[in-house]
Parts: structure tokens; C-alpha cells; sequence
């Protein structure tokens, strides 16, 4: 029986980290486009889309992102369109990730006093103009911390993804565990991995929580 | 011919008729000042006018500019007329020099220089050209709200409303802001104010309007209605301060 060394296992390990890092990052930066185009039409005018938007949050929010995933991976293969896993998993976590980014932005903009809309609509400003030059700059204030916040949470969704056969760091080490056998070393060094990749995230978020309440101070 | 004129204005919140048929002309330079209950309309009348709420029925216009619900229509009617609030509203997030340039280049497209020069009129006109680069939590109350008229006056409108502007403010800054609202009327401004002050609305306003249940109950110069209230419900208001 081949040997393993402890550098053995923690290298196989860093190396399919990479995966988990570059879908999280996908994930985010892509949910966090469709999630924008999410908000303005979640908050915006148009009944239709307000309507559209709303389900599609409640859609993705009431489902388990383990069931968006095979529905991403399976349920576009029964169409005879064949998926990659890859590409399944980037979908289904970008949609995942819009959906609770653009309620978390939803709350914040309407966390902004009605006063603010009113003093700015009684100085002539149109609508894009109140959004652009007196909501979103003191939304995106309060926005950050919940933002970074939820990072985590997309950091350690991409676990979902070893089921439907990506390669990152939970399905690596599922494989590095048959072939070692030395389940608690692995999966502990996993866990330590992805600690090391939350950690800094959730506490940055607290970091800037505190920094931007101090005594509400908004600047 | 009158600068703001309100005919047979009717609003209502769900099954609660709040304003039942108001009619009102005010004249160019007039300062009226609207007193009367809690849930009288006062308010709501006030925030009509420059289209902060939708009517039901009625008329609205200010020196031509007709209430329409379009935003191009409520553009053209709030530039003439300003609206200053209980609560400041002052935006958060800028200076006080921000809060009084920010609508006059995003609005009128004034140029920077051209705004900051306004904005630092403007706010030496309310005593406050020394506070140009303070943030609004760096203020008081009064210095808040006489930033907020500042802000108003940069637009130049016409006609200002003002919404129970010393309500929120601690007793010993409530003079301050009156003294800005004084000078303004004796500059001719037309004004219409909420005011619970009565003492103030006796000495400067031209007119008082006594609102009871949506309407207009009483009407006339403040020495008349002050010293000589006709009906029971203004005796009964004017009593109870």
C-alpha cells in the first residue's frame, strides 16, 4: 500500500481550494450583476416586474440550493442539452447568490427614511436622479457589511457543488479520503481550509458593521 | 392675481376623507400661517401642493404651474416652490455645502463653481457660512433646519411651505429658525406655514387659516382671529394652548 504523507493530503487538497476560491468568485460577482438588475426591478415602477422579481426571489430563497443544483445539472441534461458540471454549478449558485443579494439590497435601500425621498423629490430631483445622487449612496453604506457578510455563506454553498461531480475542495477531499483512508485528517484539514477562506470574510464584516454605526455616523 | 391657488382640493386615505373641498388663494408675498388639530389636514394640505401627495378631486397651481402627477409637471411646480420639513431630511451622506449645491447641479445643471457660490449665499443668508464643510450629524437641530432652508432657497422658488419647521427642535433653538422664517417674509418671500408657534404666527403672518375636520373653518387677518374667534371649535383650540 502506497503511503501518504500529511503534505500529501493538504497539497491535493490546496490544489482543488483553487476551484472552490474561482466558483465562489464567479458566484458572487455574477450574482451580484443579476441581483442589481434584480433590485431596480424589485423596487422599481413596473407592476410586471416588481411581480417577476418578487417570485424570483421567493422561488430561490423557499428551495434548497442542493435541489437549484440538480435542477441546473439534471434537469437541463433531460432536455438533451448537455450540461457540465462546471457550468451547472456557476448557473445554479449565481441564481442562488441573486436572489438573496438583491433582497439584502431591497432592505437597505427601503431602511432609508422616507424623509430622504421626500426632501430630495421636493427639490425637482426625478426619479434616477434621487436613487443615483441621495439613496444608493447612503444605501451602499449600510449595504456592505450584510454583503460581506453573506460571502460566507456563497463561500461555503460551493460544498453543494462536489454532489453533481465538480471537483473542489469537499469533492476532492471525498476522493483524497478513498484513497488514503483517513477520513478524520481529511475532512478536519477540509474543514480548516474553508475556515481559513470564511474566517477573514465574516470577520471583515463585522470589522465594517462597527466602523459604519459608530454612533450613526454615515461618513 | 394670486401665486398659489387651491380650488375645492379633496384627499382622502382609504375610507378617511382627510381634506373635504379646500379652497384657498394666496396672494404674491402674503405669509399664512395654518393652525389647527392634529388630523385637521394642515399637513396633508401643505404636502398637496408641491405634489408629495396625490389629490382627489380639486385644483392646484402656483404662479401657473398647474399639479399634475407626471413628473415633468411636479418639476416644473416644485421649482417654484420649496418645501422645508419637520425632520430636516438633510442628506446624511454630504456637507451642508453638498446638501445646498446637490439639486441645483442635478436639477438645474447649475455648473460647481456656480452652485458653491450659491451654496455659500445661501448659508450666509441663515448664519451659517462657517459651517460649509460640516456634516449634518455635526449640527443642532436649529443649524440642521436653517440648512434645510438654505437648501430650499438655493432653487429660488417663489413660494416656500413649511411643515411644523420648529416642532423638532429643542425650545432654546426654536428662535433661531424663526428669525431666518422673519427675515425671509420681510424680504417679501411668500410663505405658508404649519405652525403650532401662534405667538410667531401673530407677529408676522399676513393671514391665518383655522383648519377643523378637512376644511377650512376660519379664516382672517391674526388680530381678528387671535382676539376674536367666531366659532366655538377656534375658541375651543385657541383655549386649549
Amino acid at each position: 500500500m502506497i503511503e501518504f504523507s500529511l503534505w500529501d493530503i493538504l497539497r491535493n487538497l490546496l490544489l482543488a481550494t483553487r476551484w472552490t476560491v474561482l466558483l465562489s468568485l464567479v458566484a458572487f460577482i455574477g450574482g451580484a450583476l443579476a441581483g442589481i438588475l434584480l433590485l431596480f426591478m424589485r423596487i422599481g415602477k413596473r407592476r410586471a416586474l416588481r411581480l417577476f422579481a418578487k417570485c424570483y426571489v421567493e422561488l430561490f430563497q423557499g428551495t434548497p440550493l442542493l435541489m437549484q443544483l440538480f435542477l441546473a445539472f439534471f434537469g437541463l441534461g433531460l432536455l438533451g442539452i448537455d450540461v457540465p458540471a462546471w457550468l451547472a454549478a456557476a448557473v445554479a449558485l449565481i441564481l442562488w447568490t441573486a436572489a438573496f443579494l438583491a433582497e439584502i439590497w431591497r432592505g437597505c435601500v427601503e431602511a432609508i427614511a422616507k424623509g430622504q425621498w421626500e426632501a430630495s423629490s421636493s427639490l425637482g430631483m426625478g426619479y434616477l436622479q434621487q436613487m443615483r445622487y441621495v439613496i444608493l449612496p447612503q444605501a451602499l453604506r449600510i449595504a456592505i457589511p450584510p454583503t460581506v457578510g453573506f460571502s460566507v455563506q456563497v463561500v461555503k454553498g460551493t460544498a453543494l457543488t462536489s454532489i453533481i461531480g465538480f471537483v473542489e475542495l469537499s469533492k476532492a477531499g471525498t476522493m483524497v479520503t478513498n484513497a488514503t483512508f483517513q477520513p478524520f485528517t481529511v475532512y478536519g484539514l477540509v474543514a480548516l481550509i474553508y475556515f481559513a477562506l470564511c474566517w477573514p470574510l465574516s470577520k471583515s464584516s463585522q470589522i465594517l458593521e462597527r466602523k459604519l454605526n459608530v454612533a450613526h455616523r454615515n461618513h | 392675481m394670486s401665486l398659489i391657488e387651491i380650488t375645492e382640493v379633496r384627499k382622502s386615505f382609504g375610507a378617511n376623507e382627510v381634506l373635504k373641498g379646500i379652497s384657498l388663494d394666496v396672494d404674491p408675498g402674503e405669509v399664512v400661517a395654518i393652525i389647527g388639530k392634529s388630523g385637521s389636514g394642515k399637513s396633508t394640505l401643505l404636502r398637496c401642493i408641491n405634489g408629495l401627495e396625490n389629490i382627489d378631486s380639486g385644483t392646484i397651481s402656483v404662479a401657473g404651474a398647474q399639479l399634475q402627477p407626471d413628473e415633468l409637471h411636479l418639476k416644473a411646480l416644485r421649482l417654484k416652490v420649496g418645501m422645508i420639513f419637520q425632520q430636516f431630511n438633510l442628506f446624511p451622506h454630504l456637507t451642508a455645502g453638498g446638501n445646498v449645491m446637490l439639486s441645483q447641479m442635478v436639477v438645474k445643471k447649475a455648473s460647481k463653481p456656480e452652485a458653491e457660490a450659491m451654496a455659500r449665499k445661501m448659508l450666509e443668508r441663515v448664519g451659517l457660512a462657517h459651517k460649509f464643510d460640516a456634516y449634518p450629524d455635526e449640527l443642532s437641530g436649529g443649524q440642521q433646519q436653517r440648512v434645510a432652508i438654505a437648501r430650499a432657497l438655493a432653487m429660488q422658488p417663489i413660494s416656500l411651505l413649511c411643515d411644523e419647521i420648529t416642532s423638532a427642535l429643542d425650545p432654546e433653538l426654536v428662535s433661531e429658525v424663526l428669525a431666518v422664517v422673519r427675515e425671509l417674509a420681510a424680504e417679501g418671500m411668500t410663505l405658508m406655514m404649519v405652525t403650532h408657534e401662534m405667538k410667531f404666527a401673530r407677529d408676522v403672518c399676513s393671514r391665518v387659516v383655522f383648519m377643523h375636520h378637512g376644511r377650512v373653518h376660519e379664516i382672517g387677518p391674526p388680530a381678528e382671529v387671535f382676539s376674536n374667534p367666531k366659532t366655538p371649535e377656534l375658541k375651543q383650540f385657541l383655549g386649549m394652548l
